[in-house]
């Protein structure tokens, strides 16, 4: 790693780690926290808690809800890092199944599968048609756009979205907005929205109140994570720059397979799990390309994420747990956040 | 090399039947004429080797991408763009004219390498 590319990362980091946990310390166990996140959303800003804990205890007041979010799942993917990403997706899905406090949707941020092919698609759809959710909400990553633009992927999940499949929907009084930045990609560059995205973006949130919470989603992160390995977004600052008045606001992000989380001012960045397969914190390896850890460590570096909605502490909380082993990691909390991975096994 | 995703040119077609002799020939000399008329350049941990590469004009390169995840091998100006490639899978494009040609993975846009045809 350049002495560059850690200060980054030492930068990044510096916001959540004022409370004394060591620096380092702090991203390697984030790097290896779980494989889902669980928020939860109470008055807009993001809190976290255990995902198979605390749910039930907090769950009864009016307007609070909970979503998953999943990632990465790689259909198609068979290396020796992970032969069968069916299985831990569905391992994934059972979790959810499992979780005493149901969530009202998914959402998945991308990279569904590994090569776009039809037949990919169809076994992640037939995998979720069992997960206990009304509604799946998805954003393409570069691996749905792989072969053929995104055609396949925007006849399947893209209905009634704009562009490159670009949305936004209301939910009990939170907006969330799922943006694309992984199509029309630059040669050297990162993740890119583009200037009609950031258009529609602008005019998506301009008539919204300063008060209501905000969600935004994307497949590569939305923050500058390592811009060698391409994990940012360009034009990510200028999308930012929209939700700069709300007092709220919260950005769930996948592509890194591995948990890392940064508040800057009142928004809060969260990068989730992969179902299929973890890669290397950043710089820790050649590149960033499937991690092969031993098998019966796989299920502690995949997950799901949960996100919990408060309304009477005006939070939004956000658990990342692993799918296998037990025992939790908490990390941080403050401001109304804070990160706990939790593993089951 | 991928028949498939082989882009033959007009130009590129003299060549290529040179090869196709050669191919078939035991003989040094038809040895020394294929090695100059094609280059090999690998992926590997998500980056183009070599990154620049110099090759006279009429000479076939061949990219083999040996990361566990897909790449794809595209011109910067449009010139020439592979399908997507998975482990061990190749592309090959035959350069017929001089200049200078940029390409880029457009999965993974960070990889950049060029082709220098004199």
């Amino acid at each position: 790693m350049t002495d560059k590319n850690k200060d980054l990362i030492d930068r990044n980091l510096q916001d959540i780690n004022d409370d004394g946990v060591d620096r380092r310390g702090f991203l390697k166990c984030m790097a290896w926290a779980g494989t889902g996140l669980v928020w939860t959303l109470s008055g807009g800003i993001p809190a976290s808690r255990a995902f198979a804990r605390s749910h039930g205890q907090e769950a009864s007041k009016g307007g609070d809800f909970s979503f998953v979010q999943i990632s990465d799942s790689h259909i198609g993917f068979n290396k020796p890092a992970n032969p069968d990403v069916t299985a831990t997706l569905q391992t994934a899905i059972n979790k959810i199944n499992a979780m005493p406090h149901k969530p009202d949707f998914i959402i998945h941020t991308g990279d569904l599968s590994q090569f776009s092919k039809p037949s990919e698609f169809d076994t992640l759809d037939q995998a979720l048609k069992g997960v206990a959710a009304k509604q799946i909400y998805f954003v393409p990553g570069e691996h749905d756009m792989l072969s053929d633009n995104g055609e396949q992927y925007l006849e399947r999940y893209g209905k009634g979205t704009k562009g490159a499949g670009w949305y936004s929907f209301d939910h009990k009084g939170v907006h969330f907005v799922g943006l694309v930045n992984v199509a029309n990609l630059k040669a050297g560059g990162m993740g890119s929205l583009g200037h009609e995205q950031l258009e529609w973006l602008e005019d998506d949130l301009k008539n919204r109140s300063a008060s209501t919470p905000i969600v935004l989603f994307a497949h590569i992160p939305l923050w500058t994570i390592y811009p060698d390995w391409g994990w940012g977004t360009d034009d990510s600052e200028q999308a930012l720059s929209y939700v700069k008045r709300f007092g709220s606001v919260t950005v769930l992000n996948g592509h890194i397979h591995q948990t890392m989380q940064k508040i800057e001012g009142k928004v809060s960045f969260h990068t989730a799990m992969s179902t299929a397969f973890p890669q290397p914190a950043p710089g820790t390896a050649p590149s960033a390309g499937p991690m092969k850890v031993p098998a019966d460590q796989l299920q502690k570096v995949l997950g799901i994420t949960d996100v919990n909605y408060l309304v009477s502490g005006r939070s939004l909380a956000i658990v990342d747990s692993p799918l296998g082993d037990s025992g939790s990691s908490a990390s941080k909390s403050g401001r109304g956040l804070a990160l706990i991975g939790s593993s089951i096994g | 090399m991928t028949k498939r995703n082989m882009w033959v040119g007009g130009l590129a077609m003299p060549v290529m039947a040179m090869l196709l002799l050669f191919a078939g020939s035991p003989s040094v000399r038809a040895a020394d004429q294929r090695s100059a008329a094609t280059a090999e350049v690998k992926i590997d941990n998500f980056s183009f080797g070599p990154q620049t590469i110099t090759v006279p004009v009429g000479v076939t390169v061949t990219w083999t991408n040996r990361d566990d995840i897909p790449h794809t091998v595209v011109s910067t100006d449009g010139v020439f763009k592979s399908k997507v490639r998975d482990t061990d899978e190749k592309f090959s494009y035959t350069f017929t004219k001089a200049g200078t040609y940029p390409y880029f993975c457009s999965v993974h846009p960070k990889m950049t390498g060029k082709v220098v045809v004199q």
